[in-house]
């Protein structure tokens, strides 16, 4: 557990294979398990990365029960369709965030560029 | 006044309608990438500065010979709040334009930086909870994707080069330190900043020749640049693999949820793909280091004639 995105990832990954809303105890326990390192968090550790995951609109908390328990606000598949949307995607303003390598070309013109190639 | 006004009205004209296009269709920039953009950049930059320059001399003339000193006496019948007795609607009426296109063009950049900054710090988030470092690269991340993608995401406190598992699966090492420093190369150079600068700019004036062909022309110009910077590393015919092994394989990712691919972008990305192939494969050697020159002048002399034109006392 090096660095606090690589903690709030591991947080994310938890609460994406959860199948029910999690407390902090029990993230605690499960982060602890998935690192292998044997180290124990710290409870404020992870209360510090939930509430920063909270503000970014990851993760929900429910304040009704106590402890609080928390849960991913929306599912890893669903956040990796927004991501590859922008990606690859129809996003008309894209290349002002992000420099893709290729973008894509119809079939025909995938054949004729490989037929460039194949004359080397 | 009048003259100069005049020329740069001409100048105006020119920049925004037939030069651009004239530009857009040729063929030697594949050859010198680096000073086509600079030329880009100053027929942009002299483009919006003789728009705005024209108006403001023209809105002037009442107020005096010189520029400088008739925005001076134009500040001073401001205040007392009077006008002389010259001048008549047209030149108030180009004065006003003067100023609401330059505020609309500094306004368009500012809020397309904005704008692309807040789109990149979420997707910034995303990539950090969904893809994971790469131990052997630092800066770069494996993202579980089937498609095949490269990019890179500038930006604070680091930029990102993010690859999918996919990338990784269809190229072989050697193509992918191709892809590795091609998207260095423009997070080094800086690219996305001519990018966003040319977006803004077309998002200001997206009716004009010298706005959309710019825009496109700058996009196929930058990733030419960082293709060559990455054939310094590698083979040209390792890089060309690489862009055609990942510009033809989407065709066959079909794992992924509905994306609206290939609509609407494919026309300009895909002979933008053809024509980077191209220039690897034909080898065809750089431009001539006199024509580059000859080119890097022009661009100078684009912003230069405006600015002087401007500052210059005038001869009628």
């Amino acid at each position: 557990m090096a660095t606090l995105g690589e903690l709030e990832r591991a947080t994310m990954d938890v609460l994406w294979d959860a199948h029910e809303p999690l407390s902090a105890g029990d993230l605690r326990e499960a982060l602890s398990r998935a690192g292998g390192t044997g180290k124990e968090l710290a409870v404020t550790t992870v209360l510090t990365v939930l509430s920063r995951l909270e503000n970014k609109g990851f993760v929900t908390r429910d304040r009704e029960s106590r402890p609080h328990v928390y849960r991913a606000a929306t599912s890893r598949a669903e956040h990796m369709a927004e991501l590859m949307h922008e990606v690859l995607g129809s996003a008309p303003d894209r290349d002002a965030v992000l420099a893709r390598f290729v973008g894509q070309v119809s079939a025909s013109e995938a054949e004729q560029l490989r037929k460039l190639l194949a004359t080397d | 006044m009048l003259l100069t006004a005049s020329l740069l009205a001409a100048l105006a004209v020119a920049l925004a309608w037939p030069v651009p296009i004239v530009l857009a269709r040729a063929t030697w920039t594949s050859a010198a990438p680096g000073v086509a953009l600079l030329l880009w950049q100053a027929i942009a930059l002299a483009g919006g500065l003789s728009m705005i320059g024209a108006l403001l001399t023209y809105g002037l003339i009442p107020f005096g010979d010189r520029l400088i000193g008739a925005l001076v006496a134009f500040f001073a019948a401001i205040a007392e709040g009077a006008l002389p007795s010259g001048a008549n609607f047209f030149q108030m009426f180009a004065l006003s334009g003067a100023v609401l296109l330059g505020v609309h063009l500094l306004l368009n950049l500012a809020m397309t930086f904005v704008r692309a900054s807040r789109q990149r710090s979420r997707h910034r988030q995303l990539v950090g909870l969904l893809s994971a470092p790469m131990p052997e690269r630092p800066g770069t991340r494996i993202l579980d994707s089937a498609a095949p993608v490269a990019y890179c995401l500038p930006g604070a406190p680091r930029s990102m080069t993010v690859l999918s598992a996919g990338l990784l699966e269809l190229l072989d090492d050697e193509q992918l330190r191709a892809v590795v420093a091609h998207e260095r190369a423009h997070v080094n150079q800086r690219h996305h900043l001519v990018l966003l600068a040319f977006r803004a700019w077309r998002s200001a004036l997206p009716w004009f020749p010298i706005a959309s062909r710019a825009q496109d022309a700058v996009g196929v110009l930058v990733e030419m640049l960082a293709d060559d910077r990455a054939r310094r590393e590698v083979d040209d015919d390792v890089l060309a693999q690489a862009v055609a092994l990942v510009a033809s394989a989407d065709d066959r990712t079909d794992g992924e949820p509905a994306i609206g691919r290939r609509d609407g972008i494919a026309a300009a990305s895909a002979a933008s793909v053809g024509r980077r192939v191209a220039r690897l494969v034909e080898r065809r050697s750089p431009l001539a280091l006199p024509a580059r020159i000859a080119v890097g002048a022009a661009a100078v002399a684009l912003v230069a004639g405006p600015t002087v034109l401007l500052i210059l006392p005038t001869f009628d």
